[in-house]
């Protein structure tokens, strides 16, 4: 986009009035709301609306609860047979379709391998008239029966909680009969929320409740962890267990990205669990301190710098010189060459704007990144986050809990009798609090943006399109139903929630391989063919080309 | 292996389906709808739903993929959608300003049992949508059929907008049944060359092939109008293509506008091509032009010259009814053997179908409808097959059982060209077997030892 092009200078106070411009009056107060100019003050951005239902009829980008519970989180477990009860068609979407890797080593038994398949009841209509029940029981004994899975995990889809299939019985008498097989259900019917969000909650209280501690066997370690909230998508999860491993920090259990039933299943007896993606999996990382004793500390391993800082923080946790100096000696080995990729391209992107509409942490992460490209964040939001995602978890007392988040079970979590120990003692938390550290918080997205800068919640195709048409970034990420109407605009679309193609995008190595593809898709010559020359130039010569 | 976990040895299974070969009926609705033109699909259900097809056809075109949804949350799942559809419509003509808008329910709405044309009467009534402004809405449960159902019931409902003027038009309408755009594009250049006047519906083809010039238009200028729509049954007649995707809409325009109906196989291949002419070529009274002819003689040309590579290899096949029985024909006719084939797409006339055309072979065919991957992985692993045509997801049993793949159907989400490079009449058929042939030749060149590796094939 030429420079010219850009001169209209927009305040944001006007593009917030363009957005809403057209909608009808209901929907424009609902949405201005969920659109916010930030104030980046100090402990007070202003307050804006999130995690509400999405508006009938516009344009989302958001999917269900069934694709946050069943996609998101069980999704990358590979040894689990991942069962979808209900229609065939919320089974075969969910099939491999987010790119999270795995790597299940050699066959045998201990690399069982299920992600590549899909497993569906694919209900027909004699089930919902007549219930299916004894249809979930039978596949779950066939899937018992060809595989001899360790776990069955079963979902439900949207009819399955309308015609009332009772589907925790029937896992729980299915365990009973199996005997060496744990089985359980999640209820995560797709309207159960306002978006995915509600999904991934179900998600993390079941797998606390089924898995989590289930193995007390102990697993070796001198800097034992949990990564929570990390995927695994594109190898992300790869590359920061190479850092980890570098370290001599052992991953107890990542949640979920190339995970195991048995990782889950020990993941109590980690001495500290570092979250990645907040919205996702805080619930399992609170639960996992009421019960266990386990701290948590928000992290971010999306960006050079950010890795670092997070390695630094897990280092200062332990109090420990070795690692500390192990982890600095790791940073100090692994930045040369992401200085010397950036060196090379910063000239070729700073100063180019970006926009960032994905999930619920995503678009915090991603700016990380983009500020080690020279580029700004010039509007941003999420999916499916919270208050608390935005403003930081200091507002989470505040946050009216409406009809549709009550829906949502909360588990009552106590301190487990025998294996409760808490890993610091108030004295040491409160010392390390003072040295830096922060548990059991999260600051936002909007502290970190820049004053001025468009926060929406929820945005729609319609307005994303606008804010495109008005703001030009030279580069807009989201999801893949955004990816082509927003590069028929001729402005490059970066997936980050599946990356397109390509990643790691996470550590080291990641933010290398991110600086590489947002130089090639802002640089691409392809943007500049919009136009047929004699579209560039249309008058008609007078004289014939030929003399 | 990426399917480490598929066991030689079948196992009869009755409740579990494990690697579909087939997906829900909204998904084909809303394709479908994106053939009209001016069209925005409304998915009446939860918003994932819509997310999930949205997405999946995304992947596919590469294309945008626009519809709505009436974002179900718990209390429409109680008390129904009406509140959240009516709602939609404002916002939707308010917003986007479509001319139509095609609503498709979903296995929520459906088992809640949402009447979806009394919701849109009432809509009506209450002046909910603008004046000269349609909605039409199709059931399309997803716990019935499969997406190629959905497809259909939405062809069928576009039948409602059929309007007789008593003036027949002098046209054919043409259903073209589940094909890509390039394919729509395609027969409609045949029929031009046929000389004989049209109405192609539904019709993808500039809607989900659309170029790149830096304008995003919501409603690009391809699809069937509405005032083509309205036009069908003043038609001569109907050619539907395919009994699974089309055949109920053509027969619902004779039920209810005496416009006659021939129900005729997808023009894939030699043979449903020569029908499909041989159709128009009577229905309009015309002769066949020597181009048309032309392109039919390389065919044929094609087929002799390169016989001895694809004549009695052995075929797996997965895929939708339609599809498959034009390709397990046209194999046949080329002297292949298909001798897996797979719909997950449920009904016994399909086994049927494809056991009268593979009648001849010397050997017994596995055919099942209301199958899936898995099964057709394991009969490979009974009885090897030299080439796998299937969509995409084929391609871990491809590379577990060192096949080659020939992607056809959909879901294609790793591959392109099959929104460009019809597959339809004499050149699909063409190209149809290149792929074929490439396929077995790559094969060749890789694995012939060096001394028998040659320069001309
Ligand atoms: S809920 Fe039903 S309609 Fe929706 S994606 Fe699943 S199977 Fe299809
Ligand atoms: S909304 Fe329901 S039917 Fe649709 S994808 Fe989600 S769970 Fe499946």
């Amino acid at each position: 986009m030429g420079a010219a092009e850009k001169l209209v200078q927009w305040n944001p106070t006007d593009i917030k009035a363009e957005l809403i411009k057209k909608y009808p009056p209901k929907v424009a107060r609902k949405r201005a709301k969920q659109i916010m100019i930030n104030e980046a003050l100090e402990n007070g951005t202003p307050e804006i609306t999130a995690n509400v239902r999405t508006i009938p009829g516009i344009i989302t980008m958001r999917g269900c609860t069934y694709a946050g519970c069943k996609g998101v989180i069980m999704g990358p477990t590979r040894d689990i047979v991942n069962l979808v009860h209900g229609p065939i068609g919320c089974s075969f979407y969910a099939w491999l379709t987010r790119r999270n890797q795995t790597d299940a080593g050699p066959e045998g038994p201990a690399g069982e391998n299920f992600m590549n398949y899909c497993f569906s009841t694919d209900m027909q209509d004699q089930d919902i008239i007549f219930g299916g029940e004894k249809k979930l029981e039978q596949a779950i004994q066939e899937a018992y029966d060809l595989f001899h899975p360790k776990s069955i995990a079963v979902f439900a889809t949207c009819p399955v909680g309308l015609i009332g299939d009772d589907i925790h019985t029937i896992s729980r008498q299915m365990k009973e009969k199996l005997g060496d097989c744990n089985v359980y259900a999640f209820s995560c019917e797709g309207y159960k929320g306002v978006s995915q969000s509600a999904g991934h909650h179900i998600a993390n209280n079941q797998v606390f409740r089924h898995i989590v501690g289930e193995n007390d066997e102990p697993v070796e370690g001198k800097y034992k962890i949990n990564l929570l909230g990390e995927y695994n998508i594109g190898g992300d999860g790869f590359e920061i267990d190479r850092i980890f491993k570098k370290c001599g920090i052992t991953n107890v259990s990542t949640f979920s990205g190339n995970s195991t039933y048995e990782q889950f299943a020990t993941a109590h007896q980690a001495d500290l669990n570092a979250v990645m993606c907040h919205r996702s999996i805080n619930y399992v990382a609170d639960m996992l301190e009421t019960k266990f004793g386990i701290p948590w500390i928000k992290v971010n391993f999306i960006g050079a710098e950010a890795t670092a800082k997070s390695l630094r923080k897990i280092a200062a946790y332990f109090e420990d010189q070795e690692l500390i100096d192990t982890v600095e000696a790791v940073i100090a080995e692994e930045m040369p060459d992401v200085d010397a990729a950036a060196t090379e391209i910063l000239p070729r992107t700073g100063g180019k704007t970006a926009m960032m509409f994905v999930g619920g942490s995503r678009a915090h992460h991603y700016k990380e990144l983009f500020d080690e490209l020279g580029m700004k964040t010039i509007s941003a939001g999420y999916e499916f986050g919270h208050r608390d995602d935005y403003e930081g978890r200091r507002v989470l007392p505040h946050i009216k809990v409406d009809a549709d988040s009550r829906n949502i079970e909360e588990i009552v979590v106590e301190a487990d009798e025998t294996r409760f120990s808490p890993r610091k003692s108030e004295e040491e938390l409160k010392a390390l609090e003072e040295g830096g550290l922060k548990f059991k918080d999260y600051e936002g997205l909007a502290p970190d943006l820049e004053e001025g800068t468009l926060i929406i919640d929820d945005l729609n195709q319609y307005e994303a399109e606008k804010l495109v048409e008005l703001m030009k970034p030279d580069i807009f990420c989201a999801g893949i139903k955004e990816k082509f109407s927003i590069q028929k605009l001729g402005v490059p679309m970066k997936q980050l929630h599946s990356y397109d193609s390509g990643g790691p995008y996470a550590g080291f190595k990641g933010a290398i391989n991110f600086y590489k593809e947002i130089d090639r898709l802002v640089n691409s010559r392809v943007w500049s063919y919009m136009k047929a020359p004699w579209q560039e130039n249309p008058q008609l010569s007078g004289t014939y080309v030929w003399e | 292996m990426l399917l480490r976990h598929t066991p030689k040895e079948i196992s009869e299974r009755k409740a579990l389906t494990i690697n579909p070969a087939k997906t829900c009926q909204p998904i084909g609705a809303m394709y479908a709808a994106l053939g009209i033109h001016g069209c925005l699909p409304h998915s009446h259900g939860s918003q994932g739903c819509c997310a999930y097809h949205r997405s999946t056809l995304t992947r596919h075109y590469k294309e945008p993929i626009s519809a709505a949804t009436s974002s179900f949350t718990e209390g429409a799942s109680v008390f129904g959608g009406q509140a959240n559809l009516t709602q939609a419509f404002n916002n939707i003509f308010t917003v986007y300003n479509p001319e139509i808008v095609a609503v498709h329910t979903t296995c929520l709405s459906e088992t809640i049992g949402d009447d979806l044309p009394q919701i849109r009467k009432k809509a009506i009534t209450e002046g909910k949508i603008p004046e000269g402004k349609y909605v039409i809405g199709a059931s399309t449960p997803s716990y019935v059929g499969s997406h190629v159902t959905g497809f259909s019931n939405m062809v069928k409902a576009m039948t409602e907008l059929a309007e007789p003027t008593g003036k027949k038009n002098g046209k054919v309408n043409i259903i073209p049944g589940w094909v890509e755009p390039c394919d729509m594009e395609e027969l409609k250049r045949l029929t031009k060359l046929m000389g004989v006047g049209t109405i192609l519906f539904p019709d993808t083809s500039g809607v989900l092939n659309s170029p790149l010039t830096g304008e995003y238009k919501m409603f690009p200028a391809g699809g069937t109008t509405i005032a083509e729509l309205k036009s069908t049954a003043d038609s001569m007649g109907t050619l539907a293509l395919g009994e699974w995707c089309s055949a109920d809409a053509a027969r619902q325009l004779d039920k209810q506008h005496k416009v006659p109906c021939k129900v005729l196989d997808m023009p894939f291949g030699l043979k449903a091509t020569d029908r499909f002419i041989e159709a128009l070529r009577t229905i309009a009274g015309v002769n066949v032009p020597e181009e048309i002819m032309t392109e039919r003689g390389q065919l044929v040309d094609l087929i002799s010259d390169m016989h001895q590579y694809f004549y009695h290899k052995k075929v797996a096949l997965a895929g939708d009814p339609d599809q498959l029985i034009a390709m397990t024909e046209f194999l046949i006719s080329i002297d292949m053997c298909p001798v897996h084939i797979v719909t997950g797409t449920p009904g016994k006339k399909f086994e049927k179908r494809i056991r009268e055309i593979t009648a001849d072979m010397p050997f017994e065919v596995n055919v099942k409808a209301k199958g899936d991957f898995f099964l057709l992985h394991q009969w490979m692993k009974n009885e090897p097959v030299d080439l796998l045509i299937s969509n995409t997801y084929g391609k871990y049993i491809a590379r577990d059982e060192d096949v080659p793949l020939i992607r056809w159907g959909f879901p294609i989400l790793d591959r392109q060209g099959h929104q460009y490079f019809p597959t339809v009449g004499y050149k699909g058929g063409l190209r149809l077997l290149e792929k074929i042939l490439s396929a077995i030749m790559d094969r060749k060149d890789r694995d012939d030892p060096e001394t028998k590796f040659e320069l001309v094939l």
